[in-house]
């Protein structure tokens, strides 16, 4: 783990990049997100302080659009894809047998760390209905029964190296 | 035989790699480099044929053209391929989908489409130009440079090509407006922000023919007299993102992007901008201001994008499958394209089938075809074997098309005739067990959690609309319900600026309006046929079926399940919360799921 001043270079480092860019905001804040993992509010602060873009606007973005986030993930994060052709084929079973599972709700992070679970528009991958992807692993033809023992295997195993 | 040459083609698309494709690659790879093979065997990464129901796909030709598709291939399949197919030269059968001998019931599945866009997915390699250039990639770029930008515009006129995103916007009309507006800094859009849930085409193509995109744009460019593009495109698409990327790093190199290309004065680069999670970006207006770096809210069109776009100059907004079409029209002409589809439809279009079917993937039909050749001939029909119910078309601004209207032309005009849209071209197929009121919530509810905000009816509309539907799911719904949605949707076409909140009622008004008494039966017996909607169903177990292994009881999550080994369990509805994972893990099929009407439950009681 860096210390926060490391942080808030890697954070100057990236918006120095797109000097000359404009409308650069978003792609900023996903760089950002890409490369340490979450977008805090110490992040918007020097962002806002660099760019001259209120923190307010930044916020704005921030809430505004699904994929930001302003916490750190769990160790595996565990999107549920919840298309048209996944929700046919169960995805609301499988996001319950999963909560269950994990023991938190879709859109949090379990209280251990290990688990953040995140529902999903479509992933594209309608014909394996229904799909979850762990850490962009995506496993297809889900079931309640299957989510369990998936978890089970995570619990016992470790993200790195899988 | 032994002295054959082959090419050996592995899907290499999103889906393909879900399906274990890579492995499948990685195991020719080695084999091949093992150097025991003595016939010639060329290995090809290529992107997606559109056949997700037979992913891992491998495609195996002759030099003498004869074409062998092996389906559902595992790693562990790949030595037998080898080993029987590529030197010995006898096709391995039990994993043949389709041969140049077969005579199959795939032959309608092939002899059907008609590939346009689609023409080099899965057909070429997407990491290659040169794979490109070999099947004529940048011919319609050189031709365009010839004939001058007015008679591009004419050529695309002429074959009739309308925008491919959903709305149907003539390109031509398009193109000539944002031509016609005077500036001197113009741009050029393709809108990769493939969001409907369930529509998959534009992945594939950007996966798949990164290149064409790039030709179309450059065509496009030329055209209008814009220098720069911007293609916007889903954040959930990395492999997308890097193929466009690798694509346009090889198209400067070989000078069809930069300054002065192919000794002209047209100069064009290309910028790639990730969406980041809004499906209100789709929308014109609403992606321009995401490109701006600013919340994606629509605003008021006119003016349109093609006076005042992008950063304030004319803009012309184009979607991927459009943009595909284009170089093709170009290279082959006007006429090759418009032959097919009907008057007002011209070309094909590309379906992303989904859901309850046999055949789901990616198809690409001539317009005018019927929902049912769709369904039945190419499709290959319900995979459940339970009876065609409805399709939905169009995601969540689209219709749900019933099976008595299968006989539908897919064309643009046709299909607003009856309430739906052709939408970007997501189809879903349902099957009897599809509950039309839970697939409107299900729509209702991913558009309440995306409409961006700024107009009221959409924002506490959807909202309100929702939360009758959530009520009628429950059975605690009532006839004046129907009245009451029918106002509310109404009130939010009208009320909403942007084509997102002036689609969003549809789903809920065609099922309504084709399956009234599936509503009917939700608000006045309390039950729900389709045997969905959790309030309304309970699970049971078949005393005969069950052996009493216990398994249900040890997976049930909230303890609703009881009984005695070796003798059948029993649920206990109170306690159950309709998880399905009993049904999941029983190995017996013992449990099942019933709704009763309110009626049969009360006599019931009373009987007993």
């Amino acid at each position: 783990m860096l210390a926060s001043s490391e942080l808030l270079l890697k954070v100057e480092q990236i918006v120095s990049k797109y000097r000359d860019v404009p409308g650069a905001a978003i792609p900023i804040l996903q760089e950002i997100q890409n490369e340490l993992g979450y977008v805090s509010p110490e992040f918007i602060a020097k962002v806002a302080e660099l760019t001259k873009i209120p923190a307010s606007d930044l916020y704005g973005i921030v809430t505004f659009y699904s994929q930001f986030r302003l916490e750190p993930l769990g160790e595996y994060h565990i999107q549920v894809c919840h298309g048209t052709a996944c929700h046919l084929a169960g995805a609301e079973q499988v996001t319950e047998a999963l909560e269950i599972a994990v023991n938190t709700k879709c859109g949090s992070t379990s209280k251990d760390g290990k688990f953040t679970l995140e529902k999903v528009a479509c992933i594209g991958c309608c014909s394996l209905a229904p799909v979850i992807s762990v850490n962009g692993k995506i496993y297809g033809r889900m079931t309640p029964d299957k989510v369990r023992s998936l978890v089970r295997d995570l619990k016992g195993g470790d993200s790195r190296g899988k | 035989m032994a002295n054959n040459s082959y090419k050996v083609k592995v899907g290499l698309a999103s889906c393909g790699i879900a399906a274990g494709a890579q492995q499948v690659y990685d195991r020719f790879s080695e084999l091949l480099q093992s150097g025991k093979l003595t016939s010639q065997a060329e290995l090809i990464p290529t992107g997606c044929l559109g056949m997700c129901f037979c992913e891992p796909i491998v495609e195996v030709s002759t030099n003498t053209g004869e074409r062998y598709l092996y389906g559902g291939v595992t790693a562990a399949d790949v030595e037998l391929i080898l080993d029987q197919h590529l030197t010995k030269g006898e096709p391995v059968s039990e994993l043949l989908v389709y041969g140049p001998n077969s005579h199959s019931e795939l032959d309608s599945y092939f002899h059907k489409q008609r590939r346009i866009a689609l023409k080099n997915c899965g057909v070429i390699n997407p990491e290659d130009i040169n794979s490109y250039l070999e099947v004529g990639g940048y011919q319609g770029l050189k031709k365009a440079l010839e004939i001058g930008p007015e008679q591009v515009i004419a050529e695309l006129k002429a074959s009739g090509l309308r925008g491919r995103g959903g709305a149907g916007f003539p390109t031509h009309l398009k193109w000539s407006l944002t031509q016609q507006t005077p500036g001197e800094l113009k741009y050029i859009i393709c809108n990769a922000d493939e969001g409907d849930p369930g529509a998959f085409m534009d992945r594939s193509i950007l996966e798949s023919d990164p290149h064409s995109i790039i030709e179309g744009m450059l065509i496009a460019g030329w055209a209008i007299g814009a220098s720069k593009g911007y293609i916007y495109c889903r954040a959930e698409y990395p492999l997308a993102i890097k193929r466009l990327k690798i694509a346009i790093a090889q198209a400067e190199a070989h000078q069809f992007l930069g300054t002065g290309i192919l000794g002209t004065d047209f100069n064009f680069s290309i910028e790639i901008r990730e969406g980041a999670g809004a499906f209100v970006c789709g929308e014109e207006t609403a992606l321009i201001m995401s490109i701006e770096g600013q919340r994606g809210m629509p605003r008021f069109r006119p003016p349109y994008p093609s006076e005042k776009g992008l950063f304030a100059v004319p803009t012309s907004i184009n979607n991927v499958e459009t943009l595909a079409n284009v170089p093709r029209i170009l290279a082959d002409g006007a006429a090759e394209f418009s032959k097919y589809g009907t008057e007002n439809s011209r070309g094909t279009k590309v379906f992303a089938l989904a859901g309850k079917i046999n055949r789901g993937g990616l198809v690409e039909i001539p317009m005018g075809m019927t929902i049912n050749e769709l369904i039945f001939d190419i499709g290959g029909g319900i995979s459940t074997g339970k009876p065609f119910k409805a399709i939905q078309t169009g995601g969540p601004s689209g219709g749900c098309i019933p099976a008595e209207l299968g006989d539908t032309p897919v064309d643009y005009d046709s299909l607003s005739k009856i309430g739906a849209i052709m939408g970007s071209g997501g189809m879903l197929v349902m099957d009897e067990d599809t509950c039309m009121v839970d697939v409107a919530k299900y729509f209702l509810s991913f558009a309440r959690s995306e409409s961006c905000g700024k107009c009221t009816f959409c924002r506490i509309g959807t909202e309100k609309l929702l939360a009758i539907l959530e009520r009628i799911t429950q059975g605690e719904g009532t006839s004046s319900d129907l009245t009451l949605i029918q106002r509310l949707a109404e009130a939010i076409k009208v009320g909403s600026m942007c084509g997102l909140g002036q689609t969003v009622p549809n789903p809920i008004l065609t099922t309504m309006k084709y399956f009234a008494a599936e509503y009917q039966a939700h608000i006045e017996e309390g039950c729900c046929p389709a045997k969905q909607c959790k309030a309304l169903i309970t699970y049971q177990i078949d005393p005969e079926l069950c052996r009493g292994c216990g398994l249900c009881a040890r997976v049930c999550a909230v303890s609703a399940i009881s009984g005695k080994v070796k003798e059948p369990y029993l649920i206990d509805s109170e306690q159950c919360i309709r998880c399905g994972l009993c049904i999941s893990a029983c190995k017996f099929n013992a449990i099942s799921v019933e709704s009763r009407p309110k009626t049969d439950s009360a006599s019931l009681e009373v009987a007993q």
